[in-house]
């Protein structure tokens, strides 16, 4: 079994980010790192294959630079090796032209499963899965939170408000794993160190026969067009308890329907 | 030496690990004594047992400094945690230096996963600092060797398989002058009384560095193989100075304990001082309070300077009893100093059992005593500066 696992390499979160005031993009001039967003989908990969008592778990990204960071990281919980596309066109790419891309590296790779998270931590359009899928022509599910292979077929527990749905369907398929419903294991020293000698493929556009006047800027259909601060976050509502606080409280929690 | 990249990820990782799994269950576990079983096994998941165990059998082969800071980052979310892996690793460094090539392909695999758990045993009811006043007898009988003696302070003794004893061998006229030597002992995990003559007592209750076991171990007519025997004959008499060597090393660890106790007593200073109000302002507004965060932040980078200093010179090949020493004297030193201090930040506060602080400051001490105590230390800085005109 060949599972191949979308992952987003982003600007760390805990250090502040920032906006090119020219161009609106972040500033993704430091180290990326492995978006948690898809930590879930490479330790879902790693637990199927194990279960499958063999098979391979290989990683695609797309990133700016030749960054390695966060995909370094994947292979020290135990993916084998990496596809990066880095080419300077495709700076400005969208969720449409980052789906096309990252579909034609993957096409390449001839998963049986391949895996991305529900939607990244920067980007968060939670779209690009399902257009990869479209872009291969292959069946997507989202929202997993149980993942099973036999035989041809994927079945996979969907997450509902209520619960979870029973859906299955052939493979290849896309599956997007929801956050927080595997425990991504801490990569083993040896990982570590292991995952300097793995491979990592680096393409550019030419490599994927993608022409770049279809990505990056200029084919981009997404634009943005302004950033507003913001709001500041205003101070709650301060109740004083007068015997009737609790109801006050409950009335409204009841307002935001969170009970 | 460790890839510069590497340590740094594998530090990373393990502050992670830290502080979403140890820092906040460690009291969990350290106020009722109990053995952290989850966070040894993510150890091992980790292969920090293998930490310093040579690649060729299965360790991470890890240099000095990498260790320290491994220590260190261990430490800073609780001390006892460093201990589970300290002896164990003595043990496997006395066994990789001295030991015969059977010997290493014999414990060290097993050792380097976790399996096998490894303990040093040096101290005895009535020898401490002065080891080479040890009793403990192992008397050759044929192919074998026949122990007996009480061994006091063993840290790991009870979840251990395999014991690296210090035992003397009379001397041929049968006195007591003879050789201190070193045995690996092979024993059945767990308390209590073992066949062959082993007895593991309960585990000794402790101040401070709870969680993992110390016990007291003796030895009644327990018979050793002689390929238990370290180093084969040559290794008759060895014993004390091999492992003072491998102490040594043990005193860098210690040191960078120090280094991790002081560093979350700062943490949690400096943290409370920003929030706690006094007098209309942050307590951190009060001149004295700050100046004390001043000092401690000062020596706290003194200490982790004169640790990694003295790892670096270990990774260098060149003689490290002097920067070990006053890495170990200084920093455990700082870390009692600064457990106190941090203490005193945290007004009643830091005398509850709510605040990890009350930790920091019974865990600190040991550093002062296990491996050395200051004047011990203080012994051993003075020799190797009256000895250099
Ligand atoms: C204005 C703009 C400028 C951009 N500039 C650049 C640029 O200079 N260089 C560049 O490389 N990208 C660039 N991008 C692409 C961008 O970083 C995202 O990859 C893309 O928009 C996906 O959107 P998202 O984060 O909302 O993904 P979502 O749909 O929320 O992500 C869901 C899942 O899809 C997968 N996924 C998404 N993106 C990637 C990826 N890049 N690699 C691997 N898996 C992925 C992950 O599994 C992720 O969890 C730009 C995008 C925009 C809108
Ligand atoms: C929690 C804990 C875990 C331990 N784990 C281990 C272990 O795993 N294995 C092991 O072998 N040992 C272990 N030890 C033992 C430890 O190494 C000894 O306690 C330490 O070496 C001090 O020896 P002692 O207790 O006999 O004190 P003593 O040697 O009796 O010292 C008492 C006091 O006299 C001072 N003193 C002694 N000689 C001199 C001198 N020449 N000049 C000036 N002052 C002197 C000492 O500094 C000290 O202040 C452990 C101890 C503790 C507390």
């Amino acid at each position: 079994m060949k599972v191949v696992v979308c992952v987003k390499q982003i600007p760390d979160p805990a250090l502040p980010g920032e906006l090119d005031p020219s161009t609106n993009y972040l500033k993704r001039d430091d180290k990326l790192i492995l978006d948690e967003s898809d930590s879930y989908g490479v330790e879902m990969a790693l637990q199927l294959v194990e279960s499958a008592g063999g098979g391979d778990v290989s990683l695609v990204s797309m990133a700016p630079n030749g960054a390695v960071g966060g995909l370094r990281t994947a292979l020290a919980m135990g993916a084998e090796g990496a596809v990066l596309v880095s080419d300077a066109a495709l700076a400005g790419t969208d969720a449409l032209g980052t789906a096309k891309v990252l579909a034609a590296a993957i096409s390449r790779m001839s998963p049986d499963l391949v895996l991305a998270g529900v939607e990244s931590s920067d980007g968060y359009t939670g779209t690009v899965p399902e257009m990869i899928a479209g872009a291969l022509n292959i069946p997507s599910i989202t929202f997993a939170k149980q993942i099973q292979i036999e035989g041809g077929n994927v079945k996979v527990q969907r997450q509902t408000e209520a619960g979870y749905d029973d859906v299955e369907c052939p493979t290849p398929a896309l599956v997007s794993v929801t956050a927080g419903v595997v425990e991504p294991r801490y990569p083993s020293f040896k990982g570590i160190m292991a995952a300097k000698k793995k491979p990592v493929e680096e393409l550019d556009l030419s490599a994927l026969g993608i022409d770049s006047s279809s990505v990056g800027k200029n084919g981009a259909r997404q634009e943005t067009v302004q950033v507003t601060d913001a709001e500041e976050r205003q101070a709650g509502e301060i109740i004083e308890d007068d015997g009737d606080a609790h109801e006050k409280i409950i009335e409204f929690l009841g307002e935001l329907k969170v009970i | 030496m460790t890839d510069i990249d590497v340590a740094k990820e594998m530090i990373a990782a393990l502050k992670s690990w830290v502080d979403n799994e140890v820092v906040p269950h460690a009291s969990e576990f350290e106020l009722p004594d109990e053995y952290p079983t989850q966070m040894a096994l993510q150890m091992a998941s980790f292969g920090l047992f293998g930490a310093t165990i040579p690649a060729a059998y299965g360790g991470l082969e890890l240099d000095n400094i990498t260790y320290a800071r491994i220590v260190e980052e261990l430490s800073r979310g609780w001390m006892s945690l460093a201990g589970i892996i300290n002896s164990h690793l003595i043990c496997a460094k006395l066994i990789t230096r001295f030991g015969s090539e059977e010997q290493r392909q014999r414990w060290l695999p097993t050792m380097a996963t976790g399996e096998l758990r490894g303990c040093f045993s040096l101290s005895e009811p009535d020898s401490g600092s002065d080891a080479g006043a040890l009793r403990c007898r192992a008397e050759r009988d044929g192919n074998e060797w026949i122990i007996n003696g009480t061994k006091m302070w063993v840290t790991n003794g009870e979840r251990a398989g395999v014991v690296a004893l210090l035992a003397r061998v009379p001397d041929s006229d049968g006195t007591d002058s003879g050789g201190i030597t070193c045995f690996i002992v092979e024993k059945t995990p767990g308390p209590g009384n073992q066949s062959g003559g082993i007895t593991v007592s309960p585990k000794i209750d402790k101040l401070g560095y709870r969680g993992v076991e110390t016990v007291e171990m003796s030895y009644v007519d327990h018979h050793l193989g002689e390929d238990q025997l370290l180093g084969g004959d040559e290794g008759i008499g060895n014993g004390l100075r091999w492992a003072l060597a491998a102490l040594e090393l043990g005193r860098i660890n210690v040191a960078a304990r120090g280094v991790g106790v002081a560093q979350a007593a700062y943490d949690a200073a400096l943290a409370y001082a920003k929030e706690r109000q006094a007098f209309g302002r942050p307590i951190s507004q009060h001149q004295a309070i700050a100046f004390k965060l001043a000092e401690m932040a000062t020596k706290l980078e003194a200490a982790r300077l004169l640790t990694y200093e003295a790892a670096r010179k270990a990774d260098a090949g060149e003689r490290v009893d002097l920067a070990a020493g006053m890495a170990k004297l200084f920093a455990s030193e700082t870390a009692s100093e600064l457990a106190l201090d941090a203490m005193r930040i945290h007004g009643g506060n830091g005398y509850s059992t709510e605040y990890p602080v009350e930790r920091y400051y019974r865990d600190a001490p040991l550093m002062i005593i296990g491996e050395g105590t200051s004047e011990i230390q203080k012994l051993i800085i003075s020799r190797a500066l009256l000895a250099e005109d």
